[in-house]
């Protein structure tokens, strides 16, 4: 197999390393995540410049046509600063729905703006009985005439205070985990009857809980099948997935490199603490840990774009529930190793792991993964 | 062996049942346990008081009750026991964390004073403490252990500053102190001078004990099943889900038997009489306690599911309208972040290792 980069994928990844190490070190962070709205429009508008929202958008819809890779390399540098900004809502999840579910008019209405950082988009699917289940929805779209009508609560909607456009899951028809009768659809967030609160969450970003009330939505809302849109929203969500294993192989290896930094500055006994043994291991224990999660992120990324939505669904599992329980151990590891500095919010490394400990919440937790993988019958295939 | 098995850290790490009070951080007062849960120690829970912390009189009152003068005793122990002074720990420095005698506070003898200089750091609850017990440098030229002395100080003498470290969680527990030409009395030195190393490991040997917290963690478990009982999962409350279940079952066996090596520990003690030197067997309690810690801060996060993700911060006015985000959810994810220091400080675990190694097993 072939992991190297292409050229124009090295320069990708080695411009926009560049751009954030120049731009966005850990004091710029601080200040951006003390603003009001909890991030940096600088840096968004930065971001749009170099291309990154445009990158995964077919050429003809006015992207650049760029494939999980791309992805893969902006979300892991995005990762290591710990950006702040809402490109995984917007360009990830919200992008998502726009590539793999938009009709022709819905994506020639709505990419371009996308892609020049002038709208944002999240995605409302949480609901207070939901946790990790996306059968589960009982926000409801009543059909009004040519449109629908929204009613429901959703909660943590990532990014959904600054989003402009939010696309929503409702039940068009069936029961709470049914699989079919989900449908998705577009909603203004300015529009009657929609109210959010926004609010910072615990790893500095920012989310909202979202409340419909007899949201009027048109039919250009609907994204895909009204009555059958949960398939869709698997496939945004395994994207989301990958897209997020990169992030978090990014944070994981910036733990990690302060960390061992760390080990070598940092004395005690009259030595560098990276002089003992036990230290030493964890700390190699760690960078297994690393790149056992880059692999399966790269599986994940090679299967993102995959039509077989079981093999895909599988691939998503494993590198969800491998840097779930691969990132607590390096967050945890991290933060032990710098003792007491380590505890502390003024330094970066607590943000790394408070990041990676939301990372695995996102979409469903190392257990919830686990125990789907399971279900679903592994990876490997029982001997004949 | 006795039928008892209910225990809590105050029979178990020698502390008078009445210098145990808790600090309530929300209402800045200072209230007896009794009054919060009868009969149990310690709770870190979520809801809407985020975490009731000990104070730190239980460390020192031992220390004065077996190495301090009479008048020590007379002065210190009845307000120690009725919480009218409150004591911090200043034992860290920035240089000298698990190296704790390569300390550099230095402390001269001038006539009836000594004259202190340096900076201590990680300094728990020093912002409303009135007393600050410090290890002090006193001989340079003599071994690092053997110059060490064990001084109580009065944290409103002229030239001590306070100032406030946030912690990951977004708390406000710990503080840098600096020391600059502090003058304390010579009859605040506990026991000798320079031997108060020995005293200090006396103290930490109770410290690590007390540290174990297994009465705090029954507590969590029982909040754990209490609040996995109305989260739902699939369908179904998730303390139904097997694998959830068979997650906490692992931690409480761990709680179980460690709750009984605790009452070895204390049996074995008592037994031996007090020799002014820890067991090293305290260290066991220090290793398991804080990691069983560390699991049921973990597994109550994940009791919130999504609902983890909210930072709320205690008190925000603009949540007083309902919510779906459950009001026991916001505190998990920082009582997670923040227990993460168990295995940290009071000797980190690593050293607790490096101890059993040497002590037990003569490694
Ligand atoms: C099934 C088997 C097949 C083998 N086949 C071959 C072969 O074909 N050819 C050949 O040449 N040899 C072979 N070996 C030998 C093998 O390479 C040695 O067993 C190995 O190098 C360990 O040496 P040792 O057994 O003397 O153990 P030791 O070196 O005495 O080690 C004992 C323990 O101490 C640990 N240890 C030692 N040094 C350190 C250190 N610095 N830091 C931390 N821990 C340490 C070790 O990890 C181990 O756990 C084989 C061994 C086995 C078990
Ligand atoms: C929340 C909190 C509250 C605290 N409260 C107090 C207080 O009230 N009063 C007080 O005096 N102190 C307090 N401390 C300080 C605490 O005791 C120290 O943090 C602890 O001793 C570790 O020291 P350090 O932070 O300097 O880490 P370091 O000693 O620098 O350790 C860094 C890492 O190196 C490891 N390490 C060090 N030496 C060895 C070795 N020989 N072998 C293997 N590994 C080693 C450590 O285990 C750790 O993982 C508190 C700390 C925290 C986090």
């Amino acid at each position: 197999m072939d992991f190297d980069l292409t050229e124009e994928q090295s320069i990708l990844k080695d411009s926009l390393d560049r751009l954030l190490a120049d731009t966005y070190a850990f004091e710029e962070r601080k200040r951006h995540m003390a603003s009001a709205e909890g991030w940096s429009a600088e840096a968004w508008n930065r971001y749009a410049e170099m291309g990154l929202m445009a990158l995964p958008f077919a050429e003809e819809d006015g992207g650049i046509g760029g494939g999980p890779v791309e992805t893969m390399i902006v979300m892991e540098a995005l990762g290591k600063a710990l950006a702040l900004e809402p490109y995984f809502a917007t360009v990830i999840l919200g992008g998502g729905f726009l590539r793999l579910g938009g009709s022709a008019e819905q994506r020639s209405e709505l990419v371009s703006g996308v892609a020049d950082g002038s709208v944002k988009l999240a995605f409302a699917h949480t609901e207070r009985n939901s946790r990790f289940d996306l059968v589960r929805v009982e926000t409801t779209a009543r059909k009004d005439g040519d449109g629908w009508v929204l009613s429901g609560s959703k909660s943590v909607v990532l990014h959904g205070d600054c989003a402009d456009r939010i696309f929503v899951t409702a039940r068009t028809g069936g029961e709470a985990d049914d699989e079919t009768g989900i449908g998705i659809f577009l909603v203004d967030a300015n529009a009657e009857g929609v109210s959010r609160r926004g609010y910072a969450t615990q790893d500095g970003l920012r989310a909202a809980e979202l409340t419909l009330e007899n949201v009027r939505v048109p039919a250009e809302a609907v994204y895909g099948d009204p009555s059958d849109a949960l398939p869709l929203v698997r496939r945004v969500v395994d994207q989301a997935i990958a897209a997020l294993s990169a992030e978090a192989v990014g944070v994981m290896s910036a733990m990690h490199a302060l960390t061992v930094d760390y080990m070598k500055v940092r004395k005690q006994f009259g030595v560098p603490i990276g002089a003992f043994q036990v230290l030493q291991h964890k700390a190699v224990d760690m960078y297994v840990a690393i790149e056992q999660a880059r692999s399966i992120t790269l599986y994940a990324t090679m299967m993102a774009d995959s039509d077989d939505a079981a093999e895909r669904a599988k691939a998503m599992h494993a590198a969800k529930a491998e840097i779930g329980r691969g990132g607590r151990l390096v967050g945890e590891n991290a933060i032990q190793i710098h003792g007491g500095v380590g505890m502390t919010m003024e330094y970066a490394v607590g943000h790394y792991f408070k990041r990676m400990t939301m990372i695995d919440v996102a979409f469903g937790n190392t257990d919830h993964h686990m125990r789907a993988l399971a279900r679903a019958g592994g990876l490997f295939s029982a001997a004949a | 062996m006795s039928s008892a098995t209910e225990t809590d850290n105050v029979t178990a790490s020698n502390v008078h049942p009445n210098s145990l009070r808790v600090y309530n951080t929300l209402t800045k007062q200072k209230e007896p346990f009794e009054t919060l849960i009868p009969g149990k120690v310690g709770i870190y829970l979520c809801g809407p008081t985020v975490y009731k912390e000990a104070h730190i009189g239980h460390m020192v009152g031992p220390v004065i009750y077996t190495f301090g003068s009479e008048e020590q005793k007379k002065r210190f122990l009845p307000r120690i026991a009725n919480l009218d002074d409150w004591w911090c720990q200043g034992f860290s420095e920035p240089g000298a964390g698990s190296d704790l005698a390569s300390l550099k506070t230095r402390a001269v003898r001038e006539g009836d004073h000594y004259v202190v200089n340096g900076q201590k750091t990680w300094t728990t609850l020093a912002q409303y403490a009135d007393w600050i017990f410090c290890l002090v440098r006193t001989d340079t030229e003599a071994k690092k252990q053997e110059g060490i002395s064990f001084l109580l100080i009065d944290i409103k003498t002229p030239g001590i500053e306070v100032r406030p470290i946030v912690t990951i969680d977004g708390g406000r527990e710990i503080n840098e102190v600096f020391l600059t030409d502090v003058k304390v009395p010579v009859e605040n030195l506990v026991g000798q001078e320079n031997k108060g190393w020995d005293y200090a490991k006396f103290l930490l040997g109770n410290e690590r004990t007390n540290i174990a917290r297994i009465g705090m963690s029954k507590q969590r478990i029982a909040r754990i099943r209490e609040l996995a009982g109305k989260e739902m999962s699939s369908g179904r409350p998730l303390i139904e889900d097997e694998r959830f279940r068979e997650k906490l079952a692992a931690i409480e066996i761990d709680l179980k038997a460690l709750e009984l090596t605790q009452l070895r520990v204390v049996a074995a003690d008592a037994k031996r009489g007090n020799t002014g030197r820890p067991d090293p067997a305290s260290s066991i309690l220090k290793i398991k306690g804080s990691e069983i810690q560390q699991a049921t801060t973990h597994l109550l996060m994940e009791v919130m599911g999504p609902y983890a993700v909210p930072y709320i911060p205690e008190h925000d006015d603009r949540w007083n309208e309902p919510s779906e985000v459950p009001d026991y959810a916001p505190s998990a994810a920082p009582n997670y972040f923040n227990f993460r220091k168990v295995s940290i400080y009071g000797g980190s675990n690593e050293i607790q290792k490096n101890i059993i190694a040497k002590a037990v097993l003569g490694l």
